[in-house]
Parts: C-alpha cells; structure tokens; sequence
C-alpha cells in the first residue's frame, strides 16, 4: 500500500544481506522505510530500523552537533592510545575514520576482526584459489559448507546463487550437491527445489580440524591408516573429495564467523590446500569461497588495505601503519588497560554497539543505537545507503555496489562527524 | 596568478625542442604564451635546471581486487618499509605493493603526474576507482579488461556483427569510466575456468571454440572502429612461456595492421635456444617491432629483488605459481567477467632464467629504434616496484654502468645475452619521448606529457647530473596542474588529480535491452547498479572527470 506521499525505490542494493542482493523494492514515507519486495530477516531489520536520536549527548545531556565535536576532539587530544572499533562503515566513512585514527595514533580494530582474521592469516601464509557469487551461481555442481550455517548469516544464498533457475553454461540447478560437514543447517534453504536434502555428515566442532586435515590428506592422494576420524568415516571424507574431483567446478564454503574456536584457521588453511591440490592435479576446476565480512565489515577491511596496507588490527602509534593480529585487539587493549579512550564507528547496524567499558567513548553509530552503557559522546548518524550515498564491498570483496540516498533525514553521515572531529583536532 | 618558470633547459619531444633554454608562463594551472609587460607573481630561476612535463605512467598496477589482494598477502614485505606520518603527508606502506597514499607521494616525488592502472576488470572498475582516487597528487585512468568475459565470447561464438561488439566495447568503457581496452591473455582466463590449462593463439575455447586470435582481431577492431585513441592494449597468451616469442610474432602479424599495443613485452620474448631451452627473442621481437608501425609496445622491464606479480591472467599465473616467493599465492575466478592472480616473486641476479630476462628487457628497449612507440615500464609491481624507475633510466642512459650491472649477473645468461655488444645510450630526449611525449600521444591525452601552450601545467624540473640515477630520483620542483607539489624531493602541498576517460560514441538502446535480461538472468547484480555514475566519481569534490575525444572511423 502506498500513499501519495510515499516514494517508491527498485533495485535497491541491501547493505545488510551480506551478498549485496541489489532486486529490493522499497517504499519511503517521510523517515519510514518499508521493504515491499525481496526482503529477508536481517535486510527488513536494518532498513526499517527507526530513527530515534536525531540528536547528539554529551554525558547522556543532550547537545549541538558542534558541541558534541568538540567534547569528542578533546577527549582524543588528551587520550595515549585511543583505540577505534566497530566498523560496520561505508568506503567513506572508513575513509574518514581512518584519516582519524592516524591523526591521532589511534588503533584501528574492527568487532567481527576475531572471524575475518581466520581467513586472512591463511590468505598471507599460503594464499588460496578463491571464486565469486557470480561463479558460484553459474559453475557450482558440488557445493561443500565446512562447519557453518550458511542461512543464518546469508539469509538469501541459496536463492540467489545455487537455487537459481538457469545458468549460462546449461547446468540444471536442480541437481546440485550441497555437502554439509559439521554443523547441519538451521533451515531448508539448502534443500534443493525438488525436496532433496542437503547431504550432512554431523561432527562436533572439536573434530573440525582433524577432518579438514584429513580432507586435504586425501585430496593429496595420502592413504590414511584409520578408518574414522572426528566421528566420521574416512571413507565418507573420501567420498566428498571424489564428488570434488568429478565435478566440474566444484566449491567448498564457510563463514568465519561460525569456525569460532582458537585456530580455525589452520582448519581453513587445510580446507584452503585440499582445494589447491584438486587444482594441481589437472584433473578439474574448484575453489573456496570465503564468506563473511556482514554489516560493513569488508567494506572496512578493503579500504583499510588499500590505505595501509594491512586490512586489520592496525597502529598508528608509532607514526606508521603497523600489523598485529595479536597485541590490537579490541579486547586485548582494553583488558590490559592500554587503550584510554575508545570511538566506537558503526553506522549501518543499530544494533553493533559498544561493549561495556572502564574508559571515556566515543559513538559515532546509526540512529537507534540502544546503549548498555551511556557513551560519554553519542553522535548519532544516518546510514550508507538509506540516508545518504555510499559505497560498499560485498562478502566476496570483488564487487562493490553503490548505496542509494532514500530519505532526507537530516542525520549528518558519519565521515561528515568524524572530518569534523579531526578538524577541530 | 602568473608564474614563470625561468631558463630551464627544455626537453619538450611534442615540440622537437630538445635542451634549448627557454622560459615557461602558468596560468589557472595551464601553460600559457609569454604575456607581454606583466610581472609574474611567482618567478622560479632554472638556471642549469632541466624542464619536462610530468611523467606519465601509462602500464601500473595502482589500483584494484588484485593491487589489494597483493597487500593482504604481503604484510612481511609492508613491514620492511614503512611511512611515517610526515609533514603533509599520511602515513602508509611502500615498496612492491604499497598503499594508495604513498604511491601518490613516490610517484609524485619522482616527477610522476600520471598513472594508468592497465588492468579494471569490469565487475570490479568500481574498486579500482575507489582506489585511485585515493592516490593523491595524480592523474589516473583505466583500461578495461575485455576478452574472457562470457558475454563478449558469446557474441564471439554466436557471430554477431562487429558494430553490435562495438556497442558492447563502448557501453563497458563508458560504465567502468576507462580510458582504454585492454585484453590478457585473450580467451584464456575463461579457459581456465573450464580446465583448460593454456590456450596458444589459434587454439580453440572448449566452451565458446573461439581462438585467441579471433579475440584480439575483434577488439583491436572495435576500439579502432570506435576511434578510442589508445589501440587495443594486449597481454597477450602464453606469458612467461619459453618460446613464447613466436606466439608474439604470429599476434603481430595476426592483427592484420590494425593498431595494437603490446603490454610487458619482455614476458612475451622468449626463445628456447640453448641447453637450458631458454633464450632471448628480443632481436626477432624488436625486428617485427621495427617493421610494424603499428605497433607500440611498454617493456616490463624486470629489475632485481622481491617483489609481487599481480595480474588478470589467472591461468598464467597458476601455472607459474610454483615459483611464489615464500611459497603463498592467490588465484580467482571472478564473475564470469575475468579473474587474478597474484604470486610474489623475488628476481634474483644469480638465477639463470632472471639474469636472462633481465637482459631481454634492456636489449629490446635498446634495439627498438622508434621511442615513440617504446614505453618505459617495470608492469609495476610485476616486473619490479615503480620506484626503481630512476636506476632503469641509468640503465639505459649510461652505457658502462649497464655493462658493470651485466659484469655482476649469471654468467650463463651474460654470455648468451647481446647486451654487452649493445652501444646505444638513450638521450634525455629520447627519455622525455617514453615517459611524456609518447605516452601522451598513445593514450589521446591532447593537454598532458608536452610543455606548449593549453597544456595542464604537469611539469618536473630536475638538476642535471651525471648519475641519471640520482637525477631522476628526485627532482628540485613538481607542479601538478601549475601548483608546486613537490620541492627539493619533499611534498609540499597535496592536490588530487583527474580521471582520464573516453566516452566513444555508440548506440545504447540494443545493447542495453539484451544487457539488462542478461544481468538479470545470469549475474549477481543489477545492471543499474554495475554502471558507475559521474557524481560516484565527483562526489567528494576530490577527483575530475576527464573525457578526451575519440575520433570515429
């Protein structure tokens, strides 16, 4: 339904749905957005999130945008170590937050880091063969998901790309194998049109990194000597690389995010050399398709690389860009006390809010952040795509979509707020 | 406000003036002619000083998926130089792939106003303008990758009329906002995709049964056909492949004489002579080269030390990944569009297959007889990190350092090389040709790379010295657009620089229509959504778009 006074949007790029579907219809009516077409539960919530500070607070007062500027400049004059997180950001914001951060000698960490460094401490240790939505939608005969649950976090991944109804090289769709190990899924978005399920070998979460292990052993050609291994039989593990090795162009899948135990990422790296050696053998085509990267986060780690040169976890204390997965941690700095002022940047998810904190922080964050912990500075801000232009890196960091202004809410972005901070600075 | 730059030595090759001292008068960033009795606001006495536009960069890898995989995979290498924050600077990373920020500062501290990111896959154009607009103190622009797309192969195979591939050619130049075409490894990326491991030029696609040789004779066509200035920019099959050099001969004789450019030209020269079945084929590359005025070719020279390999040719670079340095590399299959990949490399002047090429990419440079078809490039970080531009300028410039330089590398591949026998010396004009005037001329860019009158006032001074080296490393002044940028090898003031675009004439309806179904049916985006607007560019008041004619056939 619609009234004469609502405004009617096609083709609306979802920075929310982790793969960037760009087929939303939306309907503005004053600040009010609904969701009229292709919507899913995470894309629905980030765009009909309502607008509820319009205005910024100083101390839980509220105040002018100037004044709040100036409150959260002299906290970075005086801090040692500020230390910046959150990000969920657009390429401007990000931009911005980063001119910042080197401004001030600032830390630069992100809340979904601990997921994204899985993957990119495989990336620069032994690299990988990787593939994109595109392929994936096109190619994919055998799909593999290690350890995660694909339509949690990517609500529309299996409509959009393996459900899909025709392809440009004849495949039927309908017959594509998808291969769960570990985990099963939270829903049927996996089971083929036709009813057929997802094929699950269930393990526990503690056998992960024998059986990526023990993958990569038999795409390697190993002859293992026991039969089971984390539960499964080997010759079921043998079979999944068959089924790899028969294929055409065949895929193995997971979210960062999911693998959440320490090291999982010398379980990637297994999976990530299992599928080299398939490509090595001559044999046939395959590659891994790394997902992740939610509410802004690939679009921060993406400028974050091209500004730096590290895509995370990065210092400018000592005047450079310095790289440590390790020592710049959000959690880290702030359990040892390092860090004395943190400026919390989140400006598409509502609901990525600070933790609870012993130090003075600054909130640069979406109008309807709803706070544990009063910030010392709230600065509400509008989103990339709603309240104004931007731009934004989808999970498979090759495509960047640009995001739409839909409504004039007057919320300031947040790379204007942050320019403001390090000018009065 | 006037400024006047006073008795330089001029080395201006779009002019034929070649040392002659004269004065130079910048206005609202143009050059303009002498203006009669007003005083200039601003006088610079460059007295002994020599005076050529800015260089142009015209092959580098600056921006872009796999610029920003290469940082990713090289933290270790970042490390080893890094950019402290610093007057007006920002802080970053440099040598092989560093971060936008710095590559602005090095290049512009280098006398580099200029530089042209040959490979903008069309799905990730976007990045790479989001990238080079992070590149301060230069002009940019793109070439945009055809050739092992679907949509292109399937005209190919379906044998649509070459005005109807011109529509396509010029609607993706348009929505990626490039400067040019460039095609690698024609066909060959999608090959991989279907398992097909090398494809030679007259070797067909197993999908779309398409040659190589079709690719190139159908795009070198459509970018001539639709009067884009810059010819057919090719990375052509096979890279790196000893014997290579008779694929690069049959490509130049395939093109039938339509213009085309032969990027990295070193990579695409060689023999299998010898006991080790590598050889040099410079003298038969330059000889076609000679011959074939149709030509124009960069030389991706190779330059000693690590650095990373970043490229389109993903079935190339798998093949060679087997030689990464530190054993890490990256390959993609991207969108049914083109791919990368990434292999960091370290070249080392004791390794026979090194040495060797080394001393290809300096035979071709000196055998090539017309400069004005030669450019000076090391395929930035490919063959070696732009930075080492000034010691390939002595290299070339100055006979007995290059022959000391041969004294040092593997004997076995001095003694085969004709280096040594080799007495050519390059002039500073012939220096000037390469990396202004040239590549100016090649890419269409009527007000760049020459010092007259209307010239964007991109100019260098430099103190002449001996050692071409220390010369060219750091010049005294660089203005960017009549402003002084750099002086004395210190940034002093930050400007950001234009996009170079083409915008050829071409009918939008028919392609679009199929395109839109296209996008829709097969793809993950939006047509809508894959055309980069104007004001994405503009926005921030930081980049220009700049649209350079094209003269239509």
């Amino acid at each position: 339904m619609t009234d004469s006074s609502s405004q009617i949007w096609e083709n609306v790029p979802s920075p929310f749905c982790g793969i960037a579907s760009d087929d939303l219809k939306i309907q503005v009516t004053g600040n009010e957005i609904k969701v009229l077409a292709n919507g899913d539960a995470i894309t629905v919530a980030g765009f009909e999130q309502p607008i509820t500070d319009t205005l910024p607070r100083v101390g839980g007062k509220t105040v002018t945008l100037e004044e709040a500027v100036a409150a959260a400049a002299g906290y970075l004059r005086d801090a040692r170590l500020p230390l910046f997180s959150g990000f969920g950001t657009d390429v401007n914001d990000t931009r911005a937050a980063l001119s910042l951060a080197d401004h001030c000698g600032g830390v630069m960490d992100k809340s979904r880091a601990e997921a994204s460094l899985r993957n990119l401490l495989v990336l620069s240790d032994t690299g990988w063969v990787a593939t994109t939505l595109g392929e994936l939608k096109n190619r994919v005969e055998v799909l593999v998901v290690f350890g995660s649950d694909i339509e949690a976090d990517f609500p529309r991944f299996y409509e959009r790309l393996i459900w899909n109804k025709e392809t440009l090289f004849g495949q039927d769709t309908a017959k594509r194998e998808i291969i769960y190990i570990g985990r099963p899924p939270s829903g049927n978005a996996s089971t083929a049109p036709d009813g057929r399920k997802a094929l699950v070998l269930p393990c526990p979460m503690e056998s992960y990194p024998e059986i990526a292990a023990a993958l990569n052993a038999v795409a390697r050609g190993v002859s293992l000597q026991v039969e089971t291994i984390g539960g499964l039989a080997v010759t079921e593990l043998r079979a999944v690389i068959d089924k790899l090795k028969t294929a055409k162009y065949s895929v193995v899948t997971w979210s960062a995010g999911h693998l959440n135990y320490p090291h999982a990422e010398l379980t990637i790296q297994q999976l990530c050399q299992a599928i080299v050696a398939i490509n090595q053998s001559g044999e046939t085509r395959a590659a891994v398709l790394p997902l992740g990267g939610q509410d802004g986060h690939r679009t921060a780690s993406q400028v974050f690389a091209w500004q730096t040169g590290y895509p995370g976890r990065i210092s400018y204390a000592r005047g450079y860009p310095e790289f440590d997965p390790y020592h710049y941690s959000m959690s880290k700095l702030l359990a040892n006390g390092e860090a004395d002022v943190l400026v919390w940047v989140a400006t598409l998810n509502a609901r990525q809010t600070p933790p609870v904190v012993a130090i003075p922080s600054i909130v640069i964050g979406r109008s309807g952040m709803v706070f544990e912990q009063e910030p010392s500075v709230y600065i509400p801000v509008g989103a990339p795509g709603i309240d104004h232009a931007g731009h934004m890196y989808r999970c498979d960091n090759v495509v960047s979509m640009p995001l739409k202004k839909l409504r004039d809410s007057g919320l300031p972005s947040g790379a204007e707020v942050l320019k403001e901070i390090e000018m009065t600075l | 406000m006037l400024t006047k730059l006073t008795g330089g030595k001029v080395y201006d090759p779009a002019h034929g003036i070649n040392g002659e001292v004269r004065d130079i008068w910048i206005r609202d960033g143009r050059i303009v002619a002498a203006p009669g009795n007003e005083q200039a606001s601003q006088e610079y006495d460059l007295n002994g000083k020599v005076v050529m536009a800015g260089a142009i960069d015209m092959h580098t890898h600056i921006g872009g998926g796999k610029v920003n995989i290469a940082r990713s995979l090289l933290p270790e290498d970042h490390r080893g130089d890094p950019v402290e924050r610093h007057g007006l600077m920002r802080a970053g990373c440099g040598h092989a792939a560093p971060s936008t920020l710095t590559t602005g500062y090095r290049y512009a501290e280098m006398g580099y106003t200029a530089g042209f990111e040959p490979a903008v896959l069309p799905i990730n154009a976007r990045q790479a303008h989001h990238e080079m607009a992070d590149v301060p103190l230069m002009d940019v622009g793109g070439y945009v990758m055809l050739g092992s797309d679907d949509y292109f192969l399937r005209m190919l195979q379906a044998g649509k009329s070459q005005e109807e591939i011109n529509n396509y050619v010029a609607w993706t130049i348009h929505s990626s906002q490039c400067i040019g075409v460039k095609v690698v490894n024609p066909g060959g990326i999608s090959a991989f995709k279907f398992n097909q491991r090398s494809l030679d030029l007259d070797e067909q696609h197993v999908y779309y049964g398409v040659t190589p040789r079709k690719v190139l004779q159908t795009l070198a066509r459509a970018v001539h056909e639709l009067g884009v200035p810059h010819p057919l920019h090719v990375h052509g099959c096979n890279l790196g492949v000893p014997g290579n050099m008779e694929t690069t001969l049959n490509t130049i004789t395939g093109i039938e004489g339509l213009p085309m450019h032969l990027t990295h030209i070193q990579f695409h020269s060689y023999g299998t002579e010898g006991d080790r079945k590598f050889s040099s084929g410079a003298a038969q590359i330059a000889e076609a080269f000679n011959r074939n005025k149709n030509i124009t070719m960069d030389v991706g020279q190779i330059l000693f030390g690590a650095t990373v390999t970043a490229s389109g040719d993903s079935q190339r670079q798998f093949a060679n990944a087997g030689h990464a340095h530190n054993g890490k590399w990256v390959v993609m299959d991207i969108e049914c569009d083109a791919g990368c990949g990434v292999v960091p490399f370290k070249y080392k002047d004791k390794n026979f297959v090194n040495a060797l090429q080394w001393a290809i990419g300096l035979e071709i440079f000196l055998l090539a007889e017309d400069p004005w078809r030669i450019f000076l490039t090391t395929d930035h970080p490919n063959g070696a990190p732009f930075t080492m531009y000034p010691h390939l300028i002595k290299l070339l410039t100055n006979k007995s350092f290059r022959n000391d330089m041969l004294a040092t590398i593997n004997p076995e591949a001095a003694a085969l090389s004709t280096l040594g026998t080799l007495d050519r010396e390059y002039s500073l004009y012939e220096i000037a040709i390469m990396t202004r005037a040239g590549a100016a001329r090649l890419l269409g860019l009527k007000d760049r790379g020459h010092l007259g009158v209307g010239a964007g006032a991109d100019i260098t001074v430099y103190t002449e010295q001996e050692d071409k080296e220390a010369m060219f490393a750091k010049p005294d002044y660089v203005f960017k657009d009549g402003e002084l940028v750099v002086k004395h090898g210190e940034v002093v003031k930050i400007v950001w620089g234009n996009v170079h675009t083409v915008k050829p004439e071409f009918d939008r309806g028919p392609v679009e229509k199929d395109l839109n179904e296209y996008f829709d049916k097969y793809l993950t985006m939006k047509l809508d959504n894959f055309i980069i607007r104007n004001e994405e560019i503009e926005m921030d008041g930081r980049s220009k778009i700049i649209v350079h004619p094209c003269g239509r056939v």
